[in-house]
């Protein structure tokens, strides 16, 4: 349904983001996980059509971001990080006005905002000034308008933030009931939050994707992991072969490719230098450089699993 | 065409939601309800000694031309005070949905920049309309107790309007380039008051220079309009005027969605 591929984007000199690539299947939940400032909103941005990338393309439901962004903008539904409401307006009309906005048919408008209101549980507040709603509701509204027009995408930046417990419990659920019928990317910067609601999870940091799996295997996988970075010199499918028979390996990840020779990133449950280096050499590949990279998921670790503000 | 009706709309109502709404429609009114007693006294008081004067010396009355004297004098004042006014109408037109953060709702929903920028600047000029309103009342009372013409009244609305929507499209803008209200503002007072003026440097400047100066002066074009003609070529400048302020809101919209 998504698809993501080598996404840069530059912020005048400045990279916000680097070759992040990425798929989302149709009805899956995946959630984008990462410290501050590590390029969520960057990407989230860049495939809802706010903004282009530098380089790279994506596309959602087969439509090219940068070619067919009306296409895009039709199907896909976008809670930014600060909500998009109009303070002066009443829940209702700013709804109204969003399903206008987002073409839907005059005779179908009533019902589309009823939807929403009641997904998004506004129907005590329909009345009401937006302004004058508190931090939680105004969110509900955001979130409400996203789902105006039943996108089949639905892009969440940071849904929960700001809101109390009880209020985070609610929308967690809210976001698990639209699981199959749209494909939803939400994005966080604790861990508990996509294990919670996610089905799979990409890591990133510092502009780059880091690591893709379930939430349970990332948290197996970073509490007692070992982290391996190699040069080697041969074909990719042999590099991959020769690693993959060892036991204990957990994943093998080619990053880049030049001139034959590829950077490739192991992460295994034991410490397995010497086995991969003998199993390397024995299938005649080049092995240019191996050296532990632990610090990092680990440290990625660490921000990620700081405790979830006000629970 | 719904959509641009929906954001027209939507405009009207946080404008009306909002304080400043009142805020400008009281100040635009008091003003040009203040010049327009202003005017209208000294008129009394001309025509009061002009009676006066005709029984002294026996003449028959002049009948004074309250188009001329009165109406046509008020139009320059309104187009004054619309210099000062619709730079407040303009300035949140854009600036306050970047602040607000609501452009990422307008730039991810299926809207075109054309369909944004069309609904913004048909709301401004609806809205420089509505100021005009209290003004027909004030002149009404020249109807109700005299006997003025009427198409110079006629003209100088719509040459009002020509000129609201060359400063709506200008302010409009000025107000896509920034997030901050008050820059927005100044920045389209600024300018307004500059092409104001600039016809007075034709004084001053070289054979070459000066027909330009006072062909791009705003308020030239004007002139006409406030005396009951309705002149093409004044037609066309405020057309173009707005036509161009329109295309660089338009382009500076879309910029933000150029590749880096
Ligand atoms: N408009 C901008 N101009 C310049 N730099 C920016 C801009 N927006 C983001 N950046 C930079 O790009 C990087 C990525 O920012 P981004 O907002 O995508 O991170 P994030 O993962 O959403 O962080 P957070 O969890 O704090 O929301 C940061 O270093 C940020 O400073
Ligand atoms: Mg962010």
């Amino acid at each position: 349904m998504i698809e993501v591929k080598d996404l840069t984007r530059y912020y005048g000199q400045k990279r916000a983001i680097s070759n992040v690539s990425f798929n989302v299947q149709k009805g899956e939940i995946l959630g984008l996980l990462g410290p501050n400032a590590a390029g969520k909103t960057t990407t989230m941005r860049i495939l809802t059509c706010y903004m282009p990338p530098t380089s790279g393309t994506a596309t959602i439901g087969g439509y090219d971001i940068f070619e067919q962004s009306m296409e895009v903008r039709t199907i896909t539904g976008y809670l930014p990080e600060n909500p998009p409401i109009y303070p002066d307006l009443e829940v209702n009309d700013y709804l109204k006005f969003v399903a206008k906005i987002k073409g839907v048919e005059k005779n179908r408008i009533e019902k589309e905002v009823d939807a929403a209101v009641e997904k998004a549980s506004l129907g005590d507040v329909r009345n009401r000034v937006i302004g004058k709603l508190s931090k939680g509701y105004k969110q509900r509204v955001g979130l409400a308008q996203s789902l105006i027009n039943n996108p089949q995408v639905v892009i969440l930046d940071e849904p929960t933030v700001g809101l109390d417990p009880k209020q985070i419990i609610e929308i967690r659920e809210l976001i698990r009931s639209l699981k199959g019928e749209h494909t939803i990317i939400l994005s966080s910067h604790i861990l508990p939050e996509v294990e919670q609601t996610c089905e799979r999870v990409v890591i990133i940091s510092n502009g780059r994707v880091v690591a893709e799996d379930t939430p349970e295997n990332l948290t197996t996988r970073m509490r007692g992991s070992e982290r391996v970075q190699l040069e080697v010199e041969g074909d990719e499918d042999a590099i991959k072969k020769a690693l993959g028979s060892l036991p204990d390996i957990l994943s093998t990840r080619i990053e880049t490719k030049d001139n034959g020779v590829c950077k490739v990133v192991v992460e295994s449950k034991s410490d397995l230098r010497k086995e991969m280096a003998k199993s390397l050499v024995d299938s005649n590949l080049g092995l240019l450089e191996l050296h532990p990279d632990k610090a990092t998921l680990e440290d990625i670790f660490l921000h990620l699993t700081t405790k979830e503000e006000g629970a | 065409m719904k959509k641009v009706m929906a954001i027209l709309e939507k405009e009207f109502k946080s404008f009306f939601y909002s304080p400043l709404a009142y805020v400008v429609l009281a100040l635009f009114t008091a003003l040009t309800g203040v010049f327009f007693y202003l005017y209208l006294s000294s008129f009394v008081e001309a025509s009061f000694m002009d009676a006066i004067r005709s029984q002294q010396y026996r003449q028959p009355p002049q009948k004074l031309n309250v188009n001329l004297m009165l109406i046509r004098p008020y139009f320059w004042n309104i187009a004054l005070i619309t210099l000062f006014t619709l730079p407040i109408v303009t300035m949140r037109l854009f600036s306050e949905e970047k602040k607000q953060g609501t452009v990422e709702l307008l730039y991810t929903t299926p809207l075109s920049s054309t369909q944004i920028i069309l609904g913004k600047f048909l709301a401004g000029l609806t809205l420089s309309a509505a100021l005009l309103i209290p003004t027909m009342f004030f002149q009404g009372l020249l109807f109700v107790y005299g006997d003025p013409e009427f198409w110079p009244v006629v003209s100088g609305y719509i040459g009002l309007l020509l000129m609201g929507s060359a400063f709506i499209s200008m302010g409009l803008f000025i107000s896509t380039t920034t997030e901050n209200q008050i820059i927005a503002a100044i920045g389209g007072f600024a300018l307004a008051l500059l092409l104001w003026i600039i016809g007075w440097g034709a004084n001053f400047a070289g054979p070459s220079l000066a027909p330009l100066l006072e062909y791009v002066s705003i308020i030239n074009h004007f002139e006409d309009f406030a005396q009951g003609v309705v002149d093409t070529s004044h037609l066309a400048y405020y057309l173009l005027f707005t036509f161009v302020g329109i295309y660089f809101s338009l382009k500076s919209v879309e910029s933000v969605k150029w590749r880096a």
